[in-house]
């Protein structure tokens, strides 16, 4: 199972000290953090993607590619690209670049966005979100597969003879994960195509998001790619941790009262008790973690969401370090011992190529010689017929 | 042979007792009667909603509905009849119960026989039903009986507000017994629009044979 830290990038005002950081200080920060996931042991980072203030995270493959350079074994994510606003081509483009800089050490979530003002900034029709994410996600799983691609749909102009550019690292396209909390649909093209599904598991009632995942799994099965325990998923949380339980509810509290999404709202106390959140000892953490498995069956992917509602960095860095060493590695060794044996292991770059190649030679494309006209037809590549 | 019907008081009252709640409770034994005339009982639920401003509150800005929240709504769910009784402030119904019927799955109440009751301390007040709150109603596809029920404080020593809830009671009788919700339900459910979790969190169909299912199975934007 793979543990990491999601952030959404928000810039928020610090509740307590009433400090709003810089544009510079948070990207600053956020580079931090990420490193201090690898060095405390956590396998995953993933940054959000959004196009307005308060957030920074416009153009998360060239952060996502930094922080690739500066750390080993950190699988670098996003916590979502926006499958609706953004081009099919660019990403297929600027992931499979971000593949190969990060050595395989990268995979992606899809998400719509439920941002109005976006899509126009974009050239997108919020109305038409669903049909344009499964659209746009038919044609960008062709872009990493298919070296050469003729493409024609409804929302952007035709592909003639179009191929993307780098292929994929060891032409195995990133692994690519599907976020959705209460879309079939988004479930389905999660299954069809064996990718992973995951819920973000903020906000409860969880009940329709079980039975989605249900869903995910029996279609999964359904198109032939493994068992329903087989199927790939990934869940999200939050928690603010300290030593002493009591000290975790009064440091947090000025935060959660404040907090973008759920501030000025429920108690943190009946939040606690009605959603995933935990504030609290590493054991209470670790104990409310563990009934994840219960609701929803055993995953791959375990993503905390720690950096949110104006925490300063350094209570990041602390929460970060407390994560890493007391609330991870005991839930490697409960999770370990509980899951079922059929359950599929997490994605990683080696374990796919692993699987795509097993012993046999892995495909390096070498592009033919350009003709002068910067088309390179039907056959781009030398082994390509 | 007699039904058994649930009938759902809503109450936007906030004192005890509340005129409000009377008004409803009044309704509510009528129908209880009338039903009983023609061999049907009814059991009626009460959701005083003074009880889940809070959590009415939250819900409005945090999208996290409490536990209250989620029993008044699977209330709402099994009802057969529906009382929403609240006073009026400031020419308008209390915004306690607007924003109660407005955090609910627009599918919920699709088709449920509802009877709306104000009260106020003035006449001046007394289109409030018809003018305004029938309009959320109508949003919500209930079926409002065509009695509206208002009370001013003159409107108590008069009998004919007694005729007006008689007359409302045997309306939504005459719609809870016509069995009208569950035809509507029954033979239409699906032309209605619906989410996935929606009608508080039981419309879980998945429909496989969709121009989107098949899109997103690989299939062209059709």
């Amino acid at each position: 199972m793979q543990f990491g830290i999601f952030s959404v990038s928000d810039i928020t005002r610090d509740p307590v000290s009433g400090e709003t950081p810089s544009e510079a200080e948070r990207i600053d920060a956020i580079v931090q953090i990420a490193e201090k996931a690898e060095e405390v042991g956590l396998d995953v980072f993933a940054i959000g993607e959004h196009h307005n203030p308060p957030f920074f995270s416009s153009a998360p493959t060239t952060l996502l590619s930094h922080i690739a350079a500066k750390t080993k074994k950190l699988i670098v994510s996003t916590a979502t690209t926006l499958i609706t606003t953004n081009d099919p081509v660019r990403i297929a483009e600027e992931y499979a670049m971000l593949q190969h800089l990060a050595k395989g050490r990268m995979d992606l979530m899809l998400g719509r966005g439920n941002t109005a003002p976006v899509y126009p900034w974009f050239g997108a029709d919020i109305r038409q979100s669903l049909p344009l994410a499964l659209e746009n996600y038919n044609l960008l799983h062709r872009l990493w597969r298919e070296d050469v691609v003729d493409w024609e749909g409804k929302f952007r102009t035709p592909l003639q003879g179009f191929t993307s550019t780098p292929r994929p690292l060891d032409d195995l396209p990133p692994f690519v994960w599907h976020g959705s909390i209460r879309t079939p649909e988004i479930a389905e093209q999660a299954a069809f195509y064996g990718d992973g599904f995951f819920a973000n598991n903020i906000f409860w009632p969880k009940e329709h998001y079980i039975r989605l995942i249900e869903f995910y799994r029996q279609r999964y099965a359904h198109y032939g790619h493994g068992t329903e325990k087989q199927a790939i998923v990934g869940l999200g949380g939050q928690a603010y941790i300290a030593k002493r339980s009591q000290d975790a509810v009064k440091e947090f509290r000025p935060y959660f009262n404040e907090a973008p999404v759920y501030g000025h709202g429920p108690r943190m106390e009946d939040f606690m008790e009605q959603t995933p959140l935990s504030v609290g000892s590493p054991q209470e953490v670790i104990d409310k973690t563990l009934t994840f498995r219960e609701h929803f069956g055993d995953y791959q992917r375990q993503m905390f969401l720690m950096d949110h509602a104006g925490l300063p960095l350094k209570t990041v860095l602390n929460q970060l370090d407390l994560l890493g060493e007391e609330v991870v590695p005991v839930l490697r060794k409960e999770i370990e011992a509980r899951q079922d044996p059929e359950t599929a292991k997490p994605p990683t770059h080696a374990g796919r190529v692993k699987d795509k190649y097993g012993d046999g030679p892995v495909r390096q494309p070498k592009p033919n010689a350009n003709r002068g006209d910067n088309v390179t037809g039907g056959s781009p590549y030398q082994d390509s017929r | 042979m007699g039904q058994n019907f649930q009938l759902v008081v809503v109450s936007a009252g906030t004192s005890d007792p509340s005129s409000t709640r009377l008004l409803a409770d009044r309704v509510a034994g009528r129908v209880t009667t009338l039903a009983g005339k023609r061999a049907h009982t009814v059991g009626t639920t009460v959701v005083e909603l003074r009880e889940l401003a809070t959590e009415i509150a939250n819900a409005l800005v945090s999208n996290h509905i409490g536990p209250k929240l989620r029993n008044a709504i699977a209330t709402l769910q099994r009802a057969d009849g529906i009382v929403a009784s609240t006073p009026v402030y400031k020419a308008g119904a209390s915004g306690l119960l607007t924003s109660f019927f407005q955090i609910l799955d627009n599918d919920l109440l699709i088709a449920k026989p509802v009877v709306l009751a104000a009260t106020a301390g003035t006449a001046r007040h007394a289109l409030v039903v018809d003018d305004q709150m029938r309009g959320l109603f109508a949003y919500l596809r209930t079926v409002v009986v065509p009695t509206s029920l208002f009370a001013s404080t003159e409107d108590w020593q008069d009998n004919g507000l007694n005729k007006r809830i008689d007359r409302a009671a045997l309306e939504l009788v005459a719609l809870m017994t016509s069995g009208f919700e569950k035809t509507v339900r029954d033979e239409s459910w699906g032309s209605y629009q619906h989410e996935y979790g929606s009608a508080g969190g039981t419309e879980l169909t998945i429909d496989l044979d969709s121009d989107l299912m098949r899109l997103a199975a690989g299939g062209g934007a059709g």
